[in-house]
């Protein structure tokens, strides 16, 4: 692969993490959001792919393949039967930023993310760093989606977002973070969303919602 | 001034002028076919403005001059942008007008023209459109002008002959994230702006929902036919300038004939394309409500943001 094409498809890949991440915040089905979080899962495997290849690592193609798996298929998946288990109440009714205000403040995120992430870049620029802002930007944006949103899912996703802003940052400063440790990560994070999902469905059993706010109230 | 600049400047505004509503109409076409209706046929817009052409000019009572002016700005406004803009010669007639600050303004300073028109009739639904408008137009500026701004970074200049010239150089740049997010943010911003789904529906007078059709709600004869054929060729400029942003292939870059005759084909093809896309699309839409609206456009407005920022992380 020549550099100019690595750089481009680096780049591209990175674009379909930002992307992805804004849409998370702009639409307000879940079913969608569900989807548009696949769709991320994938941009992030395929910047493990071009990094493995311009790299000429095997080990680092494999790890692409896992993190396809889990973050495009295994995790959207599991999203998917808990939303299916949650009924009629499909939509992120009432986040608590309404949209407009949450786009303005991924805007701020982004320029916040690139001011900080400055110093890592220029420790070592090549162009993978160069992309550590939308990484950076990705985890914000995940943690604004944690804290701005109501139902238990959607601050899943949240959470979710945060991991992958994360992996992404990790394969861009080290190019490869060593397969036992990425083997680490993810099955911390599938178990987290195994755990989060049986604690959705004890609090519907029980409340009748995943609507947090509501729990602040104590019930009988 | 160049040569081929000249020749663009007399070949654009007359393609302009005499293509748009034959783009309006095949797109009424499309969406007619589409809907299982047989049609009126694409030379449909042109029978009607001929028509309204022969009308006498009547305006309503009480109106000043800033009614009776306002579909002749909204026209000229769009007639300068249509000479100036690189469509069909990568070179401009007028070269410091082809800049992105002024044409976004010149488009601008139309639709104000056309708000301000709403107001003066002094009626219910003009002032309601004004409004609307006004409310869209806020959200709509910002993100053409940034988005644009976002290819103009790496040319290091706000002309757009020099951002079309340089895309034809080096045309690897269309597929990079940059691009892509100012297309995404373009694309939402000029259907916003030329009143199409779901922002505004050209083919109703709903007034609970109407925006276009709520200011040129009292416009009657020729008057109206002028504001019919300015909002056509508004749209055919805003997409011959998303086509040739992105895609400039086929653009005219010598003065010869058959250059020139090869630009206008392909620019007319573009936009055609282009026209017929946003009608299939609109088709499978339904109009959003109107509180909405500043939800998509903050959302376009970030990507146009995320596009800027991107030409610098990623630079």
């Amino acid at each position: 692969m020549s550099d100019t094409t690595y750089v481009q498809l680096l780049d591209l890949a990175c674009g379909g993490l930002l992307l992805t991440a804004v849409l998370v915040l702009w639409r307000r089905e879940l079913v969608v959001i569900i989807g548009v979080f696949a769709a991320q899962g994938l941009a992030l495997a395929a910047l493990v792919e071009v990094l493995a290849v311009h790299e000429g690592s095997a080990e680092l193609g494999g790890v692409a393949v896992g993190i396809l798996v889990l973050r495009a298929g295994v995790l959207p998946w599991l999203l998917r039967r808990a939303l299916a288990q949650a009924g009629p109440a499909r939509r992120e009714t009432r986040p608590l930023v309404n949209v407009a205000a949450s786009l303005l403040a991924a805007a701020l995120l982004t320029l916040l993310a690139y001011a900080v992430s400055q110093p890592l870049v220029t420790l070592a620029p090549s162009p993978a760093t160069h992309a550590i802002p939308v990484g950076v930007t990705v985890f914000l944006i995940g943690f604004f989606v944690l804290f701005s949103r109501r139902r238990a899912l959607s601050q899943l996703v949240g959470f979710l977002l945060m991991d992958n802003g994360i992996t992404a940052v990790g394969f861009l400063t080290t190019a490869g973070v060593g397969l036992i440790v990425e083997l680490g990560v993810s099955l911390d994070v599938l178990l987290a969303v195994l755990v989060l999902r049986i604690l959705t469905t004890r609090m519907r059993e029980t409340f009748g919602d995943t609507d947090l706010d509501e729990l602040r109230e104590l019930h009988d | 001034m160049s040569a081929l600049g000249i020749v663009g400047g007399v070949v654009q505004p007359l393609l302009v002028i005499a293509g748009s509503p034959v783009l309006v109409g095949v797109m009424r076409q499309v969406r007619a076919r589409l809907e299982g209706r047989a049609g009126a046929g694409i030379g449909q817009p042109w029978r009607d403005l001929r028509k309204l052409f022969g009308k006498e000019p009547i305006t309503p009572r009480g109106t000043s001059e800033v009614f009776r002016f306002a579909p002749l700005v909204l026209v000229a406004t769009t007639v300068v942008v249509a000479v100036v803009v690189p469509f069909v010669t990568v070179d401009s007639a007028l070269d410091p007008v082809a800049d992105l600050f002024v044409v976004v303004a010149l488009l601008a300073l139309g639709t104000v023209a056309l708000a301000l028109a709403g107001l003066d009739t002094g009626t219910a639904f003009g002032g309601m459109g004004a409004s609307r408008e006004m409310t869209i137009i806020a959200l709509v500026e910002p993100t053409l002008l940034v988005a644009i701004f976002a290819l103009s970074v790496r040319v290091g200049s706000t002309n757009l002959a020099a951002i079309i010239a340089s895309t034809l150089d080096d045309p690897s740049r269309v597929i990079s994230p940059v691009s892509l997010l100012a297309a995404v943010a373009l694309v939402v911003v000029i259907v916003a702006e030329t009143g199409r789904l779901p922002v505004d529906n050209p083919s109703t007078h709903l007034e609970l929902t109407m925006v276009h059709e709520a200011m040129v709600l009292e416009y009657a004869g020729p008057d109206l036919a002028l504001v019919e054929l300015a909002s056509a060729m508004r749209l055919t400029v805003f997409l011959g300038l998303l086509a040739n942003l992105f895609l400039p292939w086929g653009i005219a870059t010598s003065a010869s004939p058959l250059a020139v005759l090869g630009g206008v084909a392909a620019v007319a093809v573009k936009v055609t394309v282009l026209g017929a896309a946003l009608a299939v699309g609109e088709v499978f839409l339904a109009k959003l409500r109107l509180f909405r609206v500043p939800e998509l456009l903050a959302g376009s407005f970030l990507l146009a943001l995320l596009a800027v920022a991107a030409s610098f992380f990623l630079a």
